[in-house]
């Protein structure tokens, strides 16, 4: 019998391998449709959208019972800023999970890695379950572990750019050497086939908000997400074959020496 | 020490390019200067509805579906400046008013009853009459209702803009109206607002001051409003680059009949305006861009598809709620509400609240 793809994050254990964003969707009552679509059981929602005035309203009131909230630091542009932001987020009751998102350039969005590193050891040491939002970098990313990480979350590509894996060379590097925690591949994947690719790659998960919520139909994109996640798993745990340059005959070119 | 910036005023020559200028200007993530010329001359005019699918994608891109209400709030009208087009110049006859702090703290009431968490705090410069002090009691009144509270007040020094950060403000806008010296004075006779590069200055001020959000703007009409936009595209380029992390959204008041009655020397049309917010997403595809209800709802139920993320709504440009002391006339008087039912009809997404400010008082009140 096949056994259940399951993983360890945090303290739980999860099935679901697809986390979602909330930040552009242009209806967030269908929220509930897109995780069931998405088979999701991790959420982020961005602390700046939730009303402290209300926080039974707005988006955390479309949220499904049951699933894993991993408020955001978005809009923290020091490290001092996302720890205030992620204790706020947990005096709120948002639970102990944060997604540390420290950005300090409005061009690119790039996540400032040294300021993450600070805000982990501080948050991680407060029991928050910290996953950090990061540049693919090999030195950051042991950092991250050593500060008490619960995972690592590299870019593919900036933020909201649906560019795919455009850090796949570093991102691959992070895979290799990184093995204490999971590495969840967070922004930038415009396309199913683009998580499919960091499945296959051996990503744990991955984090998909902009190719889902601007979608036409963003139930349906959730779906697709979810298959291809699935699918790229599923690849790499049936042993993807090395890629080479040249072509490999099908009938061995040596095969006559069977014969001889 | 380095030269103080000075922003570009190209000649009117420097706006003439060709189609293939147009779609080298399009292909650009990030347009250069001479890019956002292309995309403000005559041909790219000609080929609006081009510009205008690329504007959409990079807004939808990089905004969603998701669109930002706010709405302002006059606390005074008191003023010192001879502003050749406001109705709240010295020289217009009008009932002169300042909201006490219990009616400050009322209308706040009144506004968060309608959901809405992003404020705009607007006086006149009458530092006697509703200076820093007072402007900071607003503040520190109107901070705990409100996580985005922006200010746009007469030009502060750095210390005041820190003291406005301290009190709960989270962002500025303030206009340059025009970027051209010549037409500047014209328009700003008398007056500390006639101290153009004060003005000019002020939202580098306010950065280096730690407001994490400034909005800059020309008003339209005074002037070619082509080297205008270009001018303002340059400034917030200029903040980008030296305040990376800050915020910096956009806006393109136009002239408006007011009390006063100032008529515009150069009116700008309908379409001339699409065109000029169009260019600004496709030369600052992040910025967000504000659209007042000086513009009617047919425009502004339009732009928010194509390129507007923040829009006024409930808007009354009196002080408070007394009739008679408007600064101009609005176009779009539609509620909170209906705004709210406007964008969940076009699959857009109303948004209240944006921000999540931190500070002590900030942090123990929420």
């Amino acid at each position: 019998m096949e056994r259940e793809d399951v993983w360890e994050l945090g303290g739980r254990t999860l099935t679901s391998r697809l986390f979602l964003g909330t930040g552009k969707l242009g209806d967030e009552s269908c929220l509930p449709a897109v995780c069931a679509a998405a088979g999701a059981e991790v959420i982020t929602v961005a602390l700046r959208r939730v009303d402290l005035q209300a926080p039974d309203q707005g988006v955390l009131a479309h949220i499904p019972d049951g699933m894993i909230l991993l408020p955001n630091t978005s809009g923290a542009r020091t490290a001092d800023e996302a720890v205030r932001l992620a204790r706020l987020a947990r005096a709120m009751g948002c639970g102990h999970w944060v997604k540390i998102e420290i950005i300090r350039d409005a061009r690119y969005l790039l996540p400032d890695n040294e300021a993450t590193v600070r805000a982990t050891e501080i948050l991680a040491r407060e029991g928050f379950v910290v996953l950090p939002y990061m540049s693919p970098d090999l030195y950051a990313a042991r950092s991250l572990v050593d500060a008490g990480a619960a995972a690592v979350m590299p870019l593919g590509a900036p933020i909201g750019s649906n560019r795919g894996l455009a850090t796949r060379e570093l991102i691959a590097i992070l895979l290799e050497e990184i093995s204490a925690v999971p590495i969840i591949v967070d922004a930038g994947l415009g396309r199913p086939s683009h998580a499919a690719e960091a499945m296959e790659m051996g990503a744990a998960a991955c984090l998909v908000n902009t190719a889902i919520a601007t979608a036409e139909d963003p139930v349906a994109m959730a779906r697709a997400f979810a298959l291809g996640v699935a699918g790229g798993r599923l690849a790499y745990l049936a042993g993807m074959p090395a890629v080479r340059q040249q072509a490999s005959a099908s009938s061995p070119l040596t095969g006559f020496l069977e014969g001889l | 020490m380095s030269q103080p910036w000075t922003p570009p005023l190209l000649p009117d020559a420097a706006f003439e390019a060709s189609s293939q200028a147009v779609d080298r200007a399009l292909s650009r993530a990030f347009p250069r200067l001479m890019d956002v010329a292309a995309l403000l001359s005559p041909e790219a005019s000609r080929r609006l509805e081009d510009l205008a699918a690329v504007a959409a994608a990079q807004t939808l891109r990089h905004f969603g579906r998701s669109r930002l209400l706010f709405t302002p709030l006059y606390v005074a009208n008191f003023c010192q400046n001879h502003c050749r087009y406001c109705g709240y110049a010295a020289h217009v006859a009008m009932p002169r008013l300042r909201l006490s702090l219990e009616e400050v703290a009322a209308e706040g009431e009144r506004i968060a009853a309608t959901g809405l968490r992003h404020l705009l705090l607007l006086t006149g410069e009458a530092p006697q009459r509703a200076g820093v002090d007072y402007i900071l009691d607003c503040i520190r009144l109107l901070a705990p209702r409100f996580p985005g509270l922006a200010l746009e007040v007469f030009a502060l020094t750095e210390a005041d803009y820190a003291r406005a950060a301290q009190a709960g403000a989270t962002a500025l806008t303030l206009y340059q109206e025009t970027y051209v010296p010549s037409v500047y004075r014209a328009m700003h006779p008398a007056g500390p607002k006639a101290n153009y590069r004060f003005r000019l200055e002020a939202p580098a001020r306010a950065a280096a001051a730690g407001l994490p959000s400034v909005t800059l703007g020309v008003l339209l009409g005074f002037s070619p409003w082509r080297q205008d936009v270009l001018a303002l595209v340059a400034h917030a380029w200029h903040l980008l680059e030296r305040f990376p992390g800050l915020e910096v959204g956009v806006s393109l008041p136009r002239l408006r009949p007011h009390a006063g009655g100032f008529a515009a020397p150069y009116p700008v049309a309908d379409r001339d305006f699409v065109h000029a917010i169009v260019a600004l997403r496709l030369a600052l595809p992040m910025a967000g861009i504000t659209l007042s209800t000086r513009e009617a709802p047919r425009l502004r139920d339009g732009l928010v598809r194509l390129a507007a993320t923040k829009l006024s709504a409930g808007v009354r440009t009196s002080v408070g709620s007394v009739a008679g002391s408007e600064q101009f006339a609005i176009c779009d008087t539609r509620s909170v509400a209906e705004m709210a039912a406007m964008l969940r009809q076009q699959g857009l997404q109303p948004v209240f609240k944006d921000w999540q400010p931190l500070g002590e008082a900030r942090e123990q009140a929420a």
